[in-house]
């Protein structure tokens, strides 16, 4: 009697513990939403305690994806060049601008390694170690998620081998680049772009030391002493899922202008906890969510930066309410873009009706992109003119109701975001519903993907400091179109803008492609261009906040208290 | 005895491959892909990444292959961590996670008893009603909560713990108190409602009837006696506190179990989910082999070679 009754107890307990475990697994959110929130620390020594929000995944220079990694590579590692305080390439590992060299329409760079460019171990950094590196990348059995950066780079064959079916398939080989002595590396170029240099600042661009990693093999750049460093720093410890120390690494070529002896970073996911660390004084830096901000806005430490991330919605052009260009333009305009980054994201975020992001890139005349229409397009119209386009569209449609699905992810903001595209659209357009369908991140890319959609919400950020890295996008047979657009305009505009070499030519044509985007297809719906809050102690000097590739660099940071 | 305990193994390692194969095939119904670029990611790129971590193969094979590497031992590498070895991963997270789960345990299930036991002695009383409010209020406040507010006050207003990170005894003290509070409401719930039924039973009387002190009835006779379903539940309690609680390790910010777990599913790092619940699975299991065991020694009544109870 009294087992039959434990048994019970026992499969109930069991019940319950498996549905816990199933709950507490859903509670998380996030994922690896990048690195927001930075935070350091430091006494009068030169020591700086930051917070990341996620743990490093790789430190393999060819297998990294994400900005965490991306970030702590920046600092203990260094390509050819690496981005200075202005974004701009400043030397890196090459010890002088290369030389050019034009033949049979390619470009070759001869570039020259310093003297004293060293890896951690003081043994001398090579061409040869770039060499290893790239060819690692692009060989099939150890291929890079950025693979494509070498053909984006416009370096010879870069893309052929890659591509399967292509004679040059996995002939690593044959990309143009060569060590033609020990310090000497010559890079031959196909399809010169003007951003080749910023583009070398690139992790996947970054040398190996070969010798040392054949020696490690299958544990090379799994832990803090089985890589080598040829960065400002070095990873002193590196516990994973916990957190990673960097200490000045002295072999570095340009130690003498690192300030920074020590640089700790805790892997921290719970916003309150990294304000929490920040008002007891344990970081120096620390990203703030939207709930937290109405808290800080006024305080000295509180600032706001701007991001060149895009979010925007794509709008299912296969289907025949939204192939409607009025409809279309009804949507762009009934969205209140100012209520959505005031309230809802309130972190400095702009309200954007535009679709390349301000303080991003400057043209050939030294001004920002944006500049031929800094407030965006449509700027001066609103819920009028959207209430005119939506009459003329349900018209044309011939019916008075219009139900759309809005596909967006599972977490948090996203479900606000969402909310708040439902009411904007719902009140102002009469006749129109929208269902909301939220899931997870991976099932909404392959829904989004398969076109199983009407609205979606979208998110990019730029792979290189160039417009093109948002404009081929909606190419007609873009991979990232995903939304049925197709125009031939816009096709001819941003293929000749990939060809053109003359650099203003080019930047008209990407700024005509945009219009055509924007203005005369309002293909999409722009809603903002990402802001990040943070709050940093005034004595950290120099924090330097990069718009690609790294999200920023210690090397300059200074302690002043 | 011996006979049970190997019949008990057998049946063990079936629920084991059943467990793991169940979770492997659930796995692979998970959308997406590991990669966490996938975005940006073309078809081809992917097809090609895939090649390189053998995610073309036909489920079947994988299945196999996965198998055949798992009962050699081999948990495989984790695809978010580039390359480092599953078993690595969880040796190096399991510490504080069990750490902190035992200390919680061993806290908790004190001071559970002690109010259950208060409770029970002096039913309908004050202390009584204090005890189930605190019980009631542990169970349904949840512990990130807690949490949340001891950090403020403790670590910001008072300055007396540290607000976070793992680095010695006095970084435990909080999220110890805001795991043990569930574990504190469970047991003191539980033992209160044992002992007032143990006290009702008519050994009681008789022990009382033959002239024995009640602290004697109440150390010998009740306690021993109310304390055997507490073990039933302290099986499951054990496992999922050593394998870490999530939200308490996110804001304490403790390197444990409980955020690998979950996120390896949100990020479809297919031999971390299978290395992660392969691994509870042998804890509960064996936890609870050793729950029978135990019960069989407590208490004589129950007799696990089974046949003449």
């Amino acid at each position: 009697m009294k087992k039959s009754r434990w048994t019970l107890v026992l499969s109930l307990v069991l019940v319950l513990s498996v549905f816990l475990s199933a709950c507490g697994g859903g509670s998380n959110n996030g994922g690896n939403s990048g690195g927001e929130g930075d935070g350091e620390g430091g006494s009068a020594e030169q020591v700086l305690n930051l917070v990341e929000t996620a743990e490093i995944p790789s430190m393999d220079t060819t297998q990294a994806t994400d900005n965490t990694s991306f970030k702590a590579m920046n600092q203990v590692f260094e390509g050819l060049y690496r981005l200075d305080e202005n974004n701009e390439p400043t030397l890196g590992m090459a010890a002088d601008e290369p030389e050019e060299e034009e033949k049979d329409g390619e470009t070759v760079y001869t570039f020259t390694i310093r003297d004293d460019a060293k890896w951690s171990d003081g043994s001398d950094v090579v061409a040869g170690d770039f060499i290893y590196a790239w060819h690692k990348a692009l060989n099939p059995d150890t291929i890079s998620p950025y693979a494509s950066m070498f053909g984006t780079a416009g370096i010879k064959n870069g893309n052929a081998i890659i591509t399967e079916g292509d004679p040059l398939y996995g002939k690593v080989e044959e990309l143009g680049a060569k060590a033609v002595d020990e310090k000497t590396l010559e890079i031959t170029v196909e399809n010169q772009v003007p951003y080749f240099k910023s583009l070398l600042t690139f992790a996947t661009f970054y040398p190996q030391p070969e010798g040392y990693a054949e020696e490690q093999g299958d544990n090379f750049a799994l832990e803090a002493d089985t890589m080598l460093y040829n960065g400002p720093f070095v990873f002193a410890e590196w516990n994973h899922g916990e957190g990673w120390t960097y200490e000045k690494n002295p072999e570095y070529w340009d130690a003498e202008t690192v300030n920074l002896e020590k640089v700790t970073t805790k892997v921290v996911q719970d916003t309150a906890t990294t304000v929490n660390l920040y008002e007891t004084g344990k970081i120096d830096r620390a990203g703030l969510s939207a709930d937290f901000v109405d808290q800080f806005k006024d305080n000295e430490e509180f600032s706001t930066l701007v991001d060149p991330t895009m979010y925007f919605m794509r709008l299912n052009q296969e289907r025949e309410e939204l192939a409607n260009k009025d409809i279309r333009k009804a949507l762009y305009l009934a969205y209140d873009r100012e209520g959505l980054v005031n309230v809802l994201l309130n972190n400095g975020s702009i309200a954007a009706k535009y679709f390349v992001p301000k303080d991003f890139v400057k043209g050939p005349d030294g001004d920002d992109f944006r500049e031929f229409a800094p407030d965006g397009f449509y700027a001066d119209q609103g819920e009028e003119e959207a209430k005119e386009a939506w009459e003329a569209g349900l018209e044309a449609l011939g019916t008075d109701s219009v139900e759309l699905e809005f596909l967006t992810t599972d977490n948090e903001l996203a479900a606000k975001i969402a909310e708040y595209a439902k009411d904007q659209f719902e009140t102002k357009l009469d006749g129109l519903t929208i269902t909301i369908n939220k899931q997870p991140w991976k099932q909404f890319l392959e829904l989004e993907d398969s076109g199983d959609f009407d609205i979606s919400t979208g998110g990019w950020g730029p792979d290189y400091p160039d417009p093109m890295t948002f404009l081929y996008m909606f190419e007609t047979d873009g991979e990232y179109n995903r939304m049925g657009y197709s125009s031939e305009k816009y096709d001819e505009l941003v293929s000749g803008a990939k060809k053109e070499t003359d650099e203003a030519k080019r930047w008209k044509m990407m700024q005509d492609a945009e219009k055509v985007l924007m203005e005369e297809d309002i293909a999409i719906v722009p809603t903002y261009q990402k802001g990040n809050a943070i709050l940093k102690k005034d004595y950290v000097k120099n924090f330097y906040v990069h718009s690609f590739g790294a999200d920023s660099s210690y090397k300059w940071i200074k302690i002043e208290k | 005895m011996g006979r049970y305990i190997g019949g008990r193994i057998i049946s063990m390692l079936i629920t084991f491959l059943i467990i793991a194969s169940l979770t492997f095939f659930l796995m692979k119904l998970l959308p997406g892909t590991p990669f966490n670029n996938q975005d940006k990611l073309t078809e081809t790129q992917i097809v090609q990444l895939n090649d390189k971590y053998g995610l073309n193969d036909p489920v079947p094979v994988q299945y196999f292959n996965y198998m055949k590497n798992l009962l050699s031992g081999d948990l495989g590498v984790s695809f978010q961590q580039d390359g480092r070895e599953v078993s690595t991963i969880i040796g190096e997270r399991i510490g504080p996670s069990a750490y902190l789960g035992l200390q919680s345990l061993v806290v908790g299930t004190i001071i559970g008893l002690f109010l259950g036991i208060i409770a029970a002695l002096k039913h309908n009383s004050f202390l009584d009603y204090g005890t189930m409010v605190i019980a009631v209020l542990g169970i349904s406040i949840p512990n990130f909560v807690i949490a949340g507010l001891m950090q403020y006050w403790f670590g910001v207003k008072w300055q007396l713990l540290p607000v976070a990170y793992w680095d010695g005894f006095a970084y435990t003290i909080m999220p110890t108190v805001a795991i043990a509070s569930i574990v504190v409401a469970t047991i003191a719930r539980f033992m209160r409602t044992e002992m007032l039924e143990v006290l009702g039973q008519d050994y009681i009387t008789t022990a009382k009837a033959k002239g024995l002190s009640s602290t004697a009835v109440v150390i010998r006779h009740t306690i021993r006696n109310a304390s055997i379903p507490i073990i039933t539940i302290m099986g499951p309690l054990v496992v999922g506190l050593m394998t870490g609680t999530l939200v308490i390790e996110q804001i304490f910010v403790i390197p444990g179990l409980g955020e690998k777990f979950v996120n390896s599913i949100l990020t479809n790092d297919f031999p971390i989910i299978m290395g992660t619940t392969l691994f509870f699975s042998i804890l509960f299991i064996v936890v609870i082999l050793l729950v029978d065991i135990l019960y069989g020694i407590i208490d004589p009544r129950i007799r696990l070679a089974g046949g003449k109870s």
